[in-house]
């Protein structure tokens, strides 16, 4: 198949054959990372800037990573979020790193929508790397190309995302991909910060985790934030370990094959056991490794069609 | 100055004329209404159109004094006259807001010039705070028409209390913007399956309907008449329903938006962002049903101006609100009329009587004697909504591009027209 997306805002706009068109690619983009020499010249002469107007260790060295082992140059903008609290800034400082000629920007902002805003008002490549509450695609993609690695296939399995899905744009584009490619989707978390009307998005509720990890084929923990205890959302840490932490006494009854997953960073002690996240089940690890491979994966496809060059792959 | 529209189609309920006939406009006023009139004076070919009494829009946001860069009261004024209005009601949001005598006589006195008539509407609390009581009685005295904090909430109930039983004295409306601030904190659109799927901050229904719960209860207890502003959801709709069942002062208004355009069609587009926000079909089935049964009084436009700088945002912080005076009657005709949900005596009583009659503004429609406030309407002809055709200041509106049937050729204040098509 040919790719033709200029940017990657939102799962939502992917086909199901665009995802495992990534998820493939990303295979081969895998391989070169476990090489001595981790470095192609496939990018060699491209820019890049990332743009993060939030705080982000992971993803930020992660896209970095990548790009790097693509062998483009790579630009990090840090601005706070708050001397960014107005569009007409991010708009500003976009048009302002474009017109140093760059040929992507990959871009982390507080806000839904940032990300189709910056892709509107630039002519190069926008890749988003996290909207406020809304998607995360890269998240989306390398946690399911984890599953697949791990498990063979998608399709058909059970999938529970526990915690926070209100505020979380890793639940938005989880749902999105494993939806997509055929899992079945539980989304569990206290009846507060599960948004309205969700089951629109093809998933299954629930409040009661105990009752959902036998089934389950994957568990993806989402970060707690501790600020939502002072909204009201829930009344305490405490009571929210009780009902939603994922402790190893939890998972007696769990399958034996189950994945534990967390897109980090991880709150030790509170959504997650430390053994759990330790454990045998877990998969953390890997996916902080195939994040990597996933998002040179993404840089490759979505530059190809920028520079308006065609690439074709072998499939 | 003398004006004959002649053979046009008289529509006017109030006055029991559905027909083709003569209108004489002398010195502001209507000289005669019948067939077979002469003139020396100016003639206006009115056949193939209908003159109706003159629109009013109870709820406009006119920016001025304070934000002239969105707005002006000339220019929104215009914008009135393009969308057929021959009188609006600005509300009290303004730089400063209309809660002294100097601010209302500065915005009357500046009207004077303007293309439609300007009913200001005052302030419920002294700067708009929510905390104390605007002086009611002076405001009425310069000329108001009655009271809101439009744009905030009354979150405080004690002040929602004396401030209906104090307008009793002055038999003025109260015309509160119904949201409970602390369940739509920090909302940008309605809350729902689009918020979630878009990760937007959502606005609850409940937002609204339970501060008109809680209004229409302390009329209840303590009287006032209460008039419901921007009505958006099917339960508010409900509730106004049941209060004038059970025989209370309470009228409601909605807004075009509110039955043509639906969360659904937000994705991130500034210029569907309006408190209360665009809500489902079903809502605005509802409150198409509402205007049928006369629960809803008034359709309004709620034009809420914005420069540029403040829509040209992420969604979350952008400003809320879109302009609407001047595709108001076009959306209305083209929705309801032509879709034969409201006949033209409905639209009429909606858009002209009822709000005045809310305002408390003399309306004796096409009649011998009258004052000369009309609109001339052709309702076939088809238009689309073009950003470089808005007279408004601002063009913040959803509808550009959006293909209307019914159009306003023809809008006369006090006699004398102030907008009238270019006929080619
Ligand atoms: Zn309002």
């Amino acid at each position: 198949m040919e790719w033709k997306h200029k940017h990657l805002l939102t799962i939502e706009q992917l086909s199901k054959e665009d995802i495992e068109y990534i998820l493939e690619t990303a295979v081969s983009f895998k391989e070169i990372s476990v090489r001595s020499v981790k470095k192609v010249p496939t990018l060699r002469g491209k820019t890049i800037v990332n743009f993060f107007c939030e705080p982000s260790t992971r993803t930020r060295m992660s896209f970095e990573l990548a790009a790097k082992r693509l062998s483009a140059d790579m630009l990090n903008v840090v601005s706070s979020s708050s001397s960014l609290s107005k569009g007409e800034s991010l708009k500003d400082t976009a048009r302002n790193i474009e017109a140093m000629k760059v040929d992507m920007i990959i871009i982390r902002h507080s806000m839904p929508g940032s990300a189709q805003l910056l892709a509107d008002c630039v002519s190069c490549s926008v890749i988003n790397a996290g909207d406020g509450p809304h998607e995360h695609p890269t998240q989306g993609l390398l946690d399911a190309y984890t599953i697949k690695e791990k498990k063979g296939r998608i399709q058909g399995l059970k999938v529970l995302i526990v915690g926070d899905i209100a505020h979380s744009r890793v639940a938005r584009s989880n749902i999105w991909t494993l939806k997509k490619l055929g899992a079945d989707v539980t989304v569990v978390g206290p009846s507060t910060l599960i948004p309205a009307e969700i089951e629109k998005m093809g998933v299954n509720v629930s409040y009661y985790l105990d009752e959902e990890i036998p089934k389950a084929d994957v568990i993806n923990i989402l970060r707690i934030q501790r600020e939502r205890q002072d909204r009201n959302f829930f009344p305490t840490l405490r009571e929210y370990i009780q009902l939603f932490g994922v402790s190893e006494a939890r998972l007696k009854n769990a399958k034996k094959d189950l994945l534990i997953m967390h897109p980090g960073p991880a709150n030790r002690g509170v959504e997650i056991d430390p053994a759990v996240a330790d454990g045998p089940y877990s998969v953390i690890l890997d996916q902080v490794t195939n994040g990597i491979a996933v998002r040179m994966a993404v840089l490759y496809l979505v530059s190809s069609v920028g520079s308006s060059k065609k690439v074709k792959m072998k499939s | 100055m003398t004006c004959l529209i002649k053979n046009v189609t008289v529509v006017d309920p109030k006055n029991k004329i559905h027909g083709t006939m003569d209108v004489l406009v002398k010195d502001g006023k209507i000289a005669d209404v019948k067939k077979g009139l002469q003139t020396d004076g100016d003639v206006v070919e009115g056949k193939g159109r209908v003159l109706v009494p003159g629109l009013v829009d109870m709820h406009v946001h006119l920016r001025e004094p304070g934000c002239e860069g969105a707005e002006t009261i000339d220019s929104g004024c215009r914008a009135a006259a393009k969308g057929g209005f021959t009188g609006v009601a600005c509300m009290p949001n303004t730089t400063p807001p209309i809660d002294s005598a100097g601010t209302v006589r500065y915005i009357l006195e500046k009207a004077k010039s303007s293309a439609c008539r300007v009913f200001p509407v005052g302030t419920i609390s002294k700067e708009r705070a929510g905390k104390e009581l605007a002086p009611f009685g002076e405001l009425i005295e310069n000329g108001v028409y009655g009271f809101t904090d439009d744009g905030s909430g009354v979150m405080d109930s004690g002040l929602m209390r004396r401030a209906l039983e104090y307008s009793k004295m002055f038999n003025k409306a109260l015309m509160p913007h119904e949201e409970d601030e602390l369940l739509s904190a920090h909302g940008a659109m309605h809350e729902g399956g689009v918020s979630t799927r878009l990760g937007i901050p959502g606005i609850p229904r409940a937002a609204e309907e339970c501060m008109m719960e809680r209004d229409i209860r302390l009329v209840k207890c303590f009287g006032g008449r209460l008039h419901i502003t921007h009505v958006s959801t099917k339960g508010g709709v409900e509730i106004i329903r049941q209060a004038k069942a059970e025989g209370l002062p309470v009228t409601g208004e909605s807004a075009p938006h509110y039955w043509t355009l639906f969360d659904k069609d937000v994705n991130f587009n500034t210029n569907f962002k309006m408190y209360p926000p665009l809500r489902t079909p079903e809502d605005g089935e509802a409150i198409i049903e509402g205007l049928k049964d006369g629960t809803l009084d008034a359709i309004v436009t709620d034009h809420a101006p914005h420069a540029e700088a403040n829509k040209d945002v992420e969604y979350n912080v952008a400003a809320f609100g879109i302009i609407g005076l001047e595709t108001s009657l076009g959306l209305v005709l083209t929705t309801l009329y032509h879709k034969k949900i409201l006949d033209l005596e409905a639209i009429i009583e909606r858009m002209s009587y009822g709000p005045c009659r809310i305002l408390g503004v003399e309306n004796q429609g096409i009649a011998k004697g009258a004052d000369a406030h009309l609109t001339l309407i052709d309702l076939e002809k088809e238009w689309i909504v073009k950003k470089e055709e808005i007279v408004s200041k601002s063009k913040n509106s959803p509808f550009i591009g959006w293909s209307l049937k019914g159009q306003v050729v023809g809008t006369m204040v006090n006699g004398i027209w102030t907008y009238q098509i270019n006929d080619d």
